[in-house]
């Protein structure tokens, strides 16, 4: 939900991406408007529709006169190829911050990557130990 | 925004208001568009009933120029009729009911909506034919909530309007805010204590301390300005070196400080690096710091004053 940390209309903007990266909005859907988004997140109308404008900007959504705002297509690959970007930065590196500070080794940290891996590789009813 | 030909909604051009001994609104100007939310904060006595009081038409200035809609607000029914002013203690007749106070408002703005104060006075369940003196504290306060948002009123000024009010009745009245203010866009001026429950409400933010203003800026400008640093105490010194710092705090080895500037990715990573936590400074937190900032700087002027007696 909203925090203190970084200026709202941000953060409604990434919530929004979010929904069109994980899929509860799918391209070319309607989303809500500005005043629902201000109605719901309990924030000033003015900043929500400064959020909802600059993915207009971006070219994530758009609009539609007198009908409303909606997820442009191609939308979702976009975004998922910026926060590829992103997760080096905002993933990679603390990991391996924290890493360095506990001494776990690259090689074990790598070790520790596969494992994660077939964890969540396995499918339901397998038994984990 | 600030085109010269249409004034501005709100106008303050060096305005002083002194009673007697004490200067209440200190060389205050202050310009305020039209359809915004706008939080006038700072202490009891800092001068934010004064300031509401001049432009309402209810006191006058002791220097200085005040304009709404361009025009002197005092005696000038043209512009008070486009005005609500709902204040921390409201007054009514000795002998009105609440239907009545709504009835009177009816008649006095023009844009009232009948339909939305019956709606509201469902919501806070308030009792319409009891005479208003012999209602709670909280009922007082949703009789003016209700007229401050049912007038719908060009300019409407709530000033503190929640005592007595409970967290589910002060709910009531922020969502109904918003929902109103943005089918039906209009300058609100909202003074309140209660800052963090109104902070996401507000698009700026206008803090008074002694008569003087101290902060007129955007609520997403002033986000994420002031950060707190914590962690071991000469990293946090050396972190926050050459920066304002508006608060310390320690203990033992640790320490916590409070330091203005918004933190790019590499500070961050930096900040990580050093082993140090940052959290976000809230509009409430940042408020109290400035406040108590500024006070610090008065003091120390005041001490540098007498060591030059």
């Amino acid at each position: 939900m909203i925090d203190d940390s970084r200026p709202i209309f941000l953060q409604i903007a990434e919530l929004i991406e979010n929904d069109i990266v994980d899929g509860a909005l799918a391209e070319e859907s309607q989303v809500p408007s500005t005043n629902e988004f201000a109605a719901f997140y309990r924030i000033n109308p003015a900043t929500a529709a400064k959020g909802v404008n600059r993915l207009v900007d971006d070219g994530i959504l758009y609009k539609k006169r007198g009908i409303g705002m909606f997820v442009a297509a191609g939308a979702r690959s976009r975004l998922v190829a910026q926060r590829r970007d992103d997760f080096f930065r905002e993933y990679v590196q603390p990991m391996t911050r924290e890493a360095r500070k506990l001494g776990i080794s690259t090689a074990q940290l790598t070790e520790m990557l596969h494992r994660t891996e077939s964890t969540s590789d396995m499918t339901e009813g397998s038994v984990s130990r | 925004m600030n085109n010269p030909t249409t004034p501005a909604a709100i106008e303050l051009r060096q305005v002083t208001k002194t009673y007697r001994d004490a200067t209440a609104l200190d060389n205050v100007s202050l310009r305020l568009e039209g359809n915004r939310i706008y939080g006038l904060l700072g202490r009891n006595g800092a001068g934010k009933t004064t300031l509401m009081s001049v432009l309402t038409g209810q006191g006058f200035q002791t220097s200085g120029e005040a304009l709404v809609f361009g025009q002197h607000p005092y005696e000038n029914d043209g512009v008070l009729s486009r005005i609500c002013f709902i204040r921390e203690s409201q007054r009514y007749p000795e002998d009105f009911s609440a239907q009545r106070a709504f009835k009177s408002a009816s008649l006095f703005f023009k844009h009232w909506d009948q339909a939305f104060a019956d709606q509201l006075v469902e919501e806070f369940q308030l009792p319409l034919k009891r005479r208003i003196k012999k209602l709670s504290r909280g009922q007082l306060s949703a009789v003016g909530v209700i007229i401050g948002l049912a007038s719908r009123a060009e300019i409407t000024f709530f000033d503190e309007p929640y005592l007595g009010l409970d967290a589910v009745a002060r709910q009531i009245f922020y969502d109904r805010l918003v929902e109103d203010f943005a089918a039906h866009p209009r300058t609100i001026i909202l003074s309140s204590h209660l800052i963090d429950e109104v902070a996401n409400l507000l698009e700026h933010v206008v803090l008074i301390d002694r008569g003087r203003i101290i902060l007129d800026d955007d609520a997403e400008a002033i986000r994420g300005t002031a950060v707190t640093v914590a962690g071991n105490a000469s990293a946090v010194q050396s972190f926050a070196a050459g920066r304002e710092v508006l608060h310390r705090e320690s203990l033992g080895s640790l320490a916590s400080w409070t330091v203005e500037g918004r933190m790019t990715n590499a500070e961050r990573a930096e900040a990580a690096e050093l082993g140090l936590e940052l959290a976000p400074v809230s509009l409430q937190q940042l408020v109290v710091r400035k406040t108590m900032a500024a006070t610090d700087a008065v003091l120390d002027t005041d001490s540098e004053l007498e060591v030059l007696k």
